[in-house]
């Protein structure tokens, strides 16, 4: 297991491997939405949570297709299916070699991204805490999508599909905290859901995805 | 450890193949598949690999004692030639890196990326795959694809060293390795079509 995840992020780190792929995306987006909008800081203010909360999201979905594509392309996943790991554990340590190349970058980065977008500075921590909790939900439930759509050629287009709308809870609660922190309310509520849903999907969703991947494998 | 296959019909995309497959696999002894193009060796290879279920019979055969090797190698490219046999020795618990370098003459190559070898060479890593398995039980599809003369010599002497040391060995070919070895030919069990007496589809049974 741990030498899969190893792997992984060496695949990822070298050549063409698609890391900083989701966060060149995510510096894109925080860069351009400011000239777009205008700069003005109580409009950027109020639109920083929601734009950065996206901006995070569809850097994670950009990568989404590589999770299983390269490793059925090349014969990685039959191999990989007869060998004595469970399918179950391979799901999960992909997911999270998939969050530790994107989502985690994405934590990290977004406090220098959010200064461009002049955040309040009672939302920084906030913004953080919510992507720390809400990022791997995305990983995981991305992986779910791409174990679905494993084998069907040019499939990144129906994957997106089918996962946008499983991203859309955490990307409302997520934003909420954010605003929620920004504006100095109680964030609680917002934050149990966001963690809850990524409990949840950390929990459930590596059996359903080997289930599809057993499917398509056949 | 045996493989004993007992009546085992497979289906490709839900459509029926092969039926009344039998044939046991024991210790020591290899067993060579022949038929035409698309008799179905492959789904045949997949099947008892546990990659899909078969349509009837049974395969008897030890937990965790089968490797497979597939028309794809699983190489890859970025990493090492080291480094691809080192994370499937580390799937398999096993530490015969070493071995399975100098087995299949790649020791040479141990620091290249698998980028830059050539198809033979890369077929050589994918079969040296299953020497860092330490399984019993090798499923081999066409393994000696893009491998010169001089190569399939030096595989054929793998397995037949992996068969005296008491593993055994399922090879679908269209070659002549020089092995000891049994041939199945799997022209006969081609399944007869459903007018014909022949097991009806999955598919069909679902929508017909």
């Amino acid at each position: 297991m741990i030498a899969l995840l190893i792997r992984d992020l060496r695949l990822a780190v070298r050549a063409g491997g698609g890391f900083g792929l989701g966060l060149a995306f995510f510096l894109l987006v925080a860069v351009i939405v400011p000239l777009g909008v205008g700069p003005e800081p109580a409009v950027l203010a109020r639109i920083a949570p929601g734009i950065l909360w996206v901006g995070a999201l569809l850097a994670c979905l950009l990568s989404l297709d590589r999770i299983f594509a390269l490793d059925f392309e090349d014969g990685s996943l039959d191999l990989l299916a007869t060998s004595p790991m469970p399918l179950e554990g391979v799901v999960a340590v992909k997911a999270l070699a998939h969050w530790l190349v994107t989502g985690l970058p994405l934590v990290l980065a977004a406090p220098v991204l959010a200064v461009l977008l002049n955040l309040p500075g009672a939302g920084f921590l906030w913004l953080v805490a919510s992507l720390a909790l809400g990022t791997p939900a995305l990983s995981v439930i991305g992986a779910f999508g791409a174990a679905l759509t494993v084998g069907v050629k040019r499939g990144g287009l129906l994957m997106s599909l089918l996962v946008l709308p499983l991203y859309m809870p955490t990307l409302i609660f997520g934003a909420e905290v954010v605003k929620r922190g920004a504006a100095g309310m109680a964030v609680a509520t917002p934050l149990a859901l966001l963690a809850g849903i990524t409990a949840g999907a950390v929990a459930l969703l590596p059996f359903a995805s080997a289930a599809a991947i057993r499917v398509n494998l056949r | 450890m045996e493989m004993w296959v007992k009546d085992l019909s497979v289906a490709r995309a839900g459509i029926p193949v092969l039926e009344a497959v039998s044939f046991r696999l024991l210790p020591g002894q290899a067993l060579v598949l022949r038929g035409p193009n698309g008799i179905g060796k492959t789904t045949l290879l997949r099947t008892l690999a546990g990659l899909q279920p078969a349509l009837a019979g049974e395969v008897v055969v030890g937990a965790e004692s089968v490797a497979y090797a597939a028309h794809a190698d699983g190489v890859k490219a970025v990493l090492t030639v080291a480094e691809n046999l080192a994370f499937w020795a580390a799937a398999y618990g096993t530490d015969a890196v070493a071995g399975a370098l100098a087995a299949m003459n790649l020791e040479a190559l141990a620091d290249r990326r698998a980028a830059n070898l050539s198809a033979g060479q890369k077929r050589r890593l994918g079969l040296a795959r299953l020497l860092v398995t330490g399984r019993p039980i090798w499923v081999m599809d066409e393994p000696t694809i893009s491998l010169d003369q001089a190569s399939v010599m030096l595989f054929a002497g793998v397995v037949a060293r992996h068969l005296a040391a008491g593993g055994s060995a399922l090879i679908a070919t269209h070659i002549d390795l020089g092995l000891e070895a049994e041939v199945l030919d799997l022209t006969p069990f081609k399944a007869r079509a459903p007018q014909a007496g022949g097991r009806i589809g999955a598919f069909d049974e679902a929508f017909g």
